[in-house]
């Protein structure tokens, strides 16, 4: 997978987080993830068409989805409850809205679907793209969470 | 206008960006704020609500935000009604679209609540 086509959307995660929820993430090293299983308790998944066919998923922990939608919305949230979903698909539309527009910086153009929302322990998210895909863990003071990237070919 | 006497609607499929939106326009002092979940559904309020302002996504099931908007302007009391869309579709065309059908401005996400007032300033002075 070229580095070219991810690195757009580790930076969208990160402004996205800044930006929307006052939130500093930072990337740890990236992997081949090579199942289906969530690390995490929450994530969406939105399909990519275009210049490229693939998606990308966002997989948080209960407590730093919790702690991010809090900020984001500015009320407190103790539960895992449909708001704090919402705001994991949202999340992902704006992360990869972002990293589109990055992306379309260097002509590669790209459209993207509407987020799928999922959740439950030991869940698993369905990538479009079959084989391998790239998962990058993240840091932030509220927990951590995944970003995934999956593209044909 | 000034924003205390408004009534604002906001359309989105995600409750989050509305809350989001809601919280922006309340703290700027808009009057109301209605909610929708898409397109069709912000048509259905407009025929039994004035509104002075419509806060809208982009990309929405049922009915996208560039048609609510084309369904709007088409209507003749709602012509000149401000129509600020909120995009992640930065893409030149895109935006060249919305202007075709006579957005009055637009918001690309993520933003925050000072560039939202601003680029709502351009269209509502105060």
């Amino acid at each position: 997978m070229d580095v070219k086509m991810i690195n757009p959307f580790l930076a969208a995660a990160m402004h996205v987080l800044k930006t929307m929820a006052q939130i500093d993430a930072k990337p740890g090293r990236p992997f081949l993830k090579k199942d289906d299983l969530a690390i995490g308790d929450v994530s969406a998944i939105i399909g990519i068409t275009g210049a490229a066919q693939g998606s990308m998923a966002l997989v948080f922990t209960e407590q730093c989805i919790k702690d991010i939608a809090s900020n984001l919305l500015g009320t407190p949230f103790t539960e895992l409850n449909h708001e704090v979903r919402d705001a994991v698909g949202e999340l992902t539309n704006m992360i990869c809205g972002d990293a589109r527009r990055r992306l379309a910086e260097d002509g590669i153009v790209l459209q993207a679907g509407i987020p799928t929302i999922v959740g439950g322990k030991s869940h698993s998210i369905a990538h479009i793209a079959n084989g391998p895909h790239l998962a990058v863990p993240f840091e932030t003071p509220k927990g951590s969470f995944m970003v995934e990237v999956a593209f044909s070919g | 206008m000034a924003y205390k006497d408004m009534v604002a609607m906001v359309v989105d499929d995600f409750s989050t960006m509305r809350r989001i939106v809601r919280k922006i326009l309340k703290d700027l002092q808009f009057k109301e704020v209605f909610e929708a979940e898409n397109g069709a559904e912000a048509l259905k309020l407009l025929e039994t609500t004035k509104v002075d302002l419509i806060v809208s996504d982009w990309n929405m099931p049922t009915m996208t935000g560039l048609e609510l908007l084309k369904r709007v302007r088409a209507d003749q009391r709602l012509q000149d009604l401000p129509f600020m869309m909120v995009t992640a579709e930065a893409q030149k065309t895109n935006i060249i679209e919305a202007i075709q059908a006579k957005v009055s401005n637009y918001v690309v996400k993520p933003f925050s609540p000072e560039v939202f007032a601003e680029k709502l300033a351009k269209i509502i002075p105060q």
